[in-house]
């Protein structure tokens, strides 16, 4: 129960965040990509805004447990893998090409018309390929 | 307002990590429910999904706003860009708020490689989509 409420709180916090700070319009997003063109800052401030409440709650994670019971989570692992390079990259393409990325087009889906579902399914999609293609990428042997 | 709106993302964050002990990333909470990795946990993703999908119509409805997402309206980019979006995501581990927001600020040395390359990827991307190709 406890558990519930603090997500769906955290949930619409998010939204409302997104929807306040201008990143549920795509063309805000294009235009911070956009380094040739009309160069547009929101999303750094938006990221710098993000990044203080976050490294505080950090600080507070070395201590206790989480409020609802378990643990918090393990220590960030340092080694960057070929899934997380490719991964990346082809993510950067996307955020591009629309001006979407996963949290500001599921808080546009009551508001963005059929556009917005049409890309939060095309991403469901892209989300169940994606463990297939990650077998293919562990496999193959790295080169030094 | 971006920063305003950056802050309430952030204490988002905090209040999912402290209360929950999770890591609030859009594409981990969903993808988790996608192929089934998040099980376990899928009433608090669910919870958390209808939060981040009610509020902004709810805040509309309260406020008179009216937003628009100017997104495309060709349905070919659309679903191209949807499916690079949950691919690349679910590979990474992560998106904008999983390793922009809470990895960047633990300093996570995969969340900041992964930060770095997605601007960079989607910025070569921009210049080479608008300005030599001219197509968005």
């Amino acid at each position: 129960m406890l558990r519930s409420m603090i997500s769906l709180l955290s949930g619409g916090l998010f939204g409302a965040g997104l929807m306040i700070s201008g990143m549920t319009d795509t063309t805000r997003v294009q235009g911070w990509l956009d380094i040739f063109g009309a160069w547009d800052p929101t999303l750094a401030f938006v990221l710098g805004g993000a990044l203080l409440p976050m490294a505080l709650a950090w600080r507070l994670t070395r201590a206790g447990r989480p409020l609802a019971g378990g643990r918090f989570p393990a220590p960030a692992t340092p080694t960057p893998d070929r899934a997380l390079i490719v991964g990346s990259v082809i993510f950067g393409f996307g955020w591009a090409l629309a001006g979407l990325c996963p949290g500001p087009a599921l808080a546009s889906l009551g508001f963005g018309g059929w556009q917005g579902i049409l890309f939060v399914a095309a991403m469901i999609a892209g989300m169940w390929m994606a463990p297939r293609l990650r077998l293919v990428l562990d496999r193959r042997p790295a080169k030094a | 307002m971006g920063l305003a709106g950056g802050l309430t993302i952030g204490i988002a964050g905090a209040i999912y990590l402290l209360g929950a002990g999770r890591i609030m990333g859009a594409s981990g909470i969903i993808g988790g429910l996608v192929d089934g990795s998040g099980r376990d946990t899928a009433l608090d993703r669910l919870w958390f999904l209808a939060g981040l999908i009610a509020t902004p119509a709810i805040l509309m409805a309260l406020f008179g706003l009216s937003p628009h997402t100017n997104a495309s309206s060709a349905p070919a980019v659309l679903v191209l860009a949807g499916v690079l979006v949950g691919v690349g995501t679910r590979l990474a581990n992560g998106c904008t708020s999983g390793h922009g927001v809470c990895g960047l600020s633990r300093l996570s040395p995969r969340a900041i490689v992964a930060t770095a390359l997605y601007i960079s990827a989607g910025m070569l991307a921009m210049a080479v989509l608008r300005h030599i190709w001219g197509v968005i």
